[in-house]
């Protein structure tokens, strides 16, 4: 049984599909890179796999004692959270609220969990810094960070390199892959950048509203169209 | 002090005081949710609806809190539904909403009792409008207001600093949403009879706007919002005994001067740290 499992699955809004045939799988600790252009179906698909829509038809099962309450998410950064005035230490702390049950308050344990988080990410000596002087790389690193307090089993990262500059963005992928190796997180990352997530990932699902392409990096690489769409670079 | 003192002498005076502070302590706590998530135009439309809602009540001669308040949360809700469709368009609605609501309530009173005193006051504010079972629901549904909100802190943080996370792990973002909805319309109409409805939405924007000026840290802009609307509501009062002046203007104007010299002290900090 595979961790989560999407069979014929097609979703719609306001009754036009938005993408559809979508039949793939993905196991324990895989690192799966969604690609695809804009427009092509890549977000309404995370939003079908965290629970947030619906499919229009086929089913999406979640297996090994995944439930779809144990997703680490990062969210696409919104303008408004840019200047939010929160200490990186309060926003990871966020990330643990489901473990809370009916208490009101954080005690220890959560914030152990922020704390040993933050570390992971490299962000523990800015844990008292405010979100809002940060930069661009060192919030995403934050927001994966309480992503990782949320859930140890499943990351899904939506396009999280979008507005970095080439160095973070290196930094960025090298962590995502250390957080997938040495921490057994299985990752699925959503990214329009091609060339660097058909290095760093295990499997690639080409979408392009539809599902184009489903297999190893490999595969890929020899398949007809990872051939056309990696040697040309990124899709115009 | 002597001047305090000589406030304090006059029990329906000290009653306004107890009710304000209040009111202002939760429109500033709530206030920080609502202009962090983009919201603070909803506070705006409720007072106008309010105030369309009071002066019905006043015509139709309904206890005014009674009609008030249903009205002030079902507008909200629509106003919520308004500002999470398309940016702009939801603006421009809750716009209309909020005008439309005045106008309403303005044709109502002059077609009927005509402009008196009643209607001034829900437009301006008046301290002397608080009847003693006012002053008992308002100190019991701001203690309500306080209560929740410092047993949902951390989850009412989560949802406004990332809707969409908090969704994601599980968070019932939508009840968080309409419960602070019902909230600030409780807040706002309890708010308005002191306030008025042109005055209102200030108590739930200035102290948070101040304090962002100086906290960097969501806790630190919570507490600091909550301290600048006591004072700004304290002096604002001693300012209005003190000229004659009507209450809610004068708390503003007071709430203006806070939020430049939070300004001038946040840009000195700032540069001092570049330094």
């Amino acid at each position: 049984m595979p961790f989560i499992e999407v069979q014929n699955a097609a979703f719609r809004y306001d009754g036009k599909e938005v993408v559809g045939g979508l039949h793939f799988a993905v196991e324990r600790g895989d690192y799966l890179c969604i690609v695809g252009e804009n427009g092509s179906g890549k977000s309404t698909l995370v939003k079908g796999l965290l629970g947030l829509k619906a499919p229009a038809s086929g089913v999406i099962t979640f297996g090994e004692g995944l439930s779809a309450r144990e997703i680490g998410y990062l969210p696409q950064q919104r303008e408004s959270q840019r200047d939010f005035p929160a200490s990186v230490l309060e926003v990871v702390l966020s990330g643990t609220l489901n473990s809370l049950g009916f208490r009101p308050f954080y005690w220890r344990k959560q914030r152990e969990i922020a704390l040993a988080q933050l570390r992971c990410v490299g962000m523990y000596a800015l844990r008292n810094a405010s979100f809002r002087d940060l930069s661009g790389g060192q919030q995403q690193r934050a927001l994966l960070a309480r992503a990782l307090a949320a859930t140890q089993k499943l990351l899904i990262l939506d396009e999280p390199i979008a507005g970095l500059d080439p160095l973070a963005t290196a930094d960025m992928y090298r962590l995502i892959e250390h957080i997938n190796r040495d921490h057994g997180v299985t990752v699925i990352m959503v990214s329009h950048d091609l060339q660097a997530a058909a290095l760093a990932a295990k499997r690639i699902l080409h979408l392009e509203n539809r599902q184009l392409f489903f297999g190893t990096t490999e595969e890929y690489r020899n398949s007809e169209i990872g051939k056309r769409f990696l040697s040309g670079g990124e899709p115009a | 002090m002597s001047t305090i003192l000589e406030m304090l002498s006059y029990p329906f005076l000290v009653r306004a005081v107890v009710v304000g502070l209040l009111v202002s302590l939760c429109a500033s706590l709530l206030g920080v949710s609502l202009v962090l998530k983009r919201f603070s135009m909803i506070g705006d439309g409720l007072s106008h609806v309010g105030f369309g809602a009071l002066a019905i009540a006043s015509v139709a001669n309904i206890a005014p809190l009674s009609l008030a308040i249903p009205v002030c949360i079902a507008a909200s809700f629509l106003l919520l539904r308004m500002s999470e469709n398309t940016r702009i368009k939801g603006d421009a609605a809750i716009a209309m909403l909020s005008a439309g609501a005045l106008a309403i309530g303005v044709m109502v009173v002059s077609m009927t009792t005509g402009m008196n005193t009643d209607v001034y006051n829900y437009m301006f504010g008046s301290i002397l409008s608080l009847s003693k079972t006012d002053a008992a629901l308002s100190v019991a549904l701001s203690g309500v207001v306080l209560v929740l909100f410092v047993l949902f802190y951390p989850r009412l943080f989560a949802v406004t600093f990332d809707e969409t996370f908090s969704r994601a792990t599980g968070i019932p973002t939508r009840a968080y949403n309409a419960a602070l909805a019902t909230l600030s319309s409780v807040t706002v109409v309890l708010g308005m009879r002191m306030m008025g409805a042109l005055l209102i939405s200030s108590l739930i924007i200035f102290p948070v706007l101040t304090a962002m000026r100086i906290g960097k840290r969501y806790l630190t802009v919570t507490i600091l919002s909550a301290a600048v609307a006591v004072a700004g509501f304290l002096i604002g009062m001693l300012v209005s005994y003190v000229y004659e002046a009507p209450s809610g203007a004068s708390i503003v104007c007071v709430n203006i001067v806070l939020f430049l010299l939070f300004s001038i002290a946040g840009g000195i900090r700032n540069a001092a740290v570049k330094r």
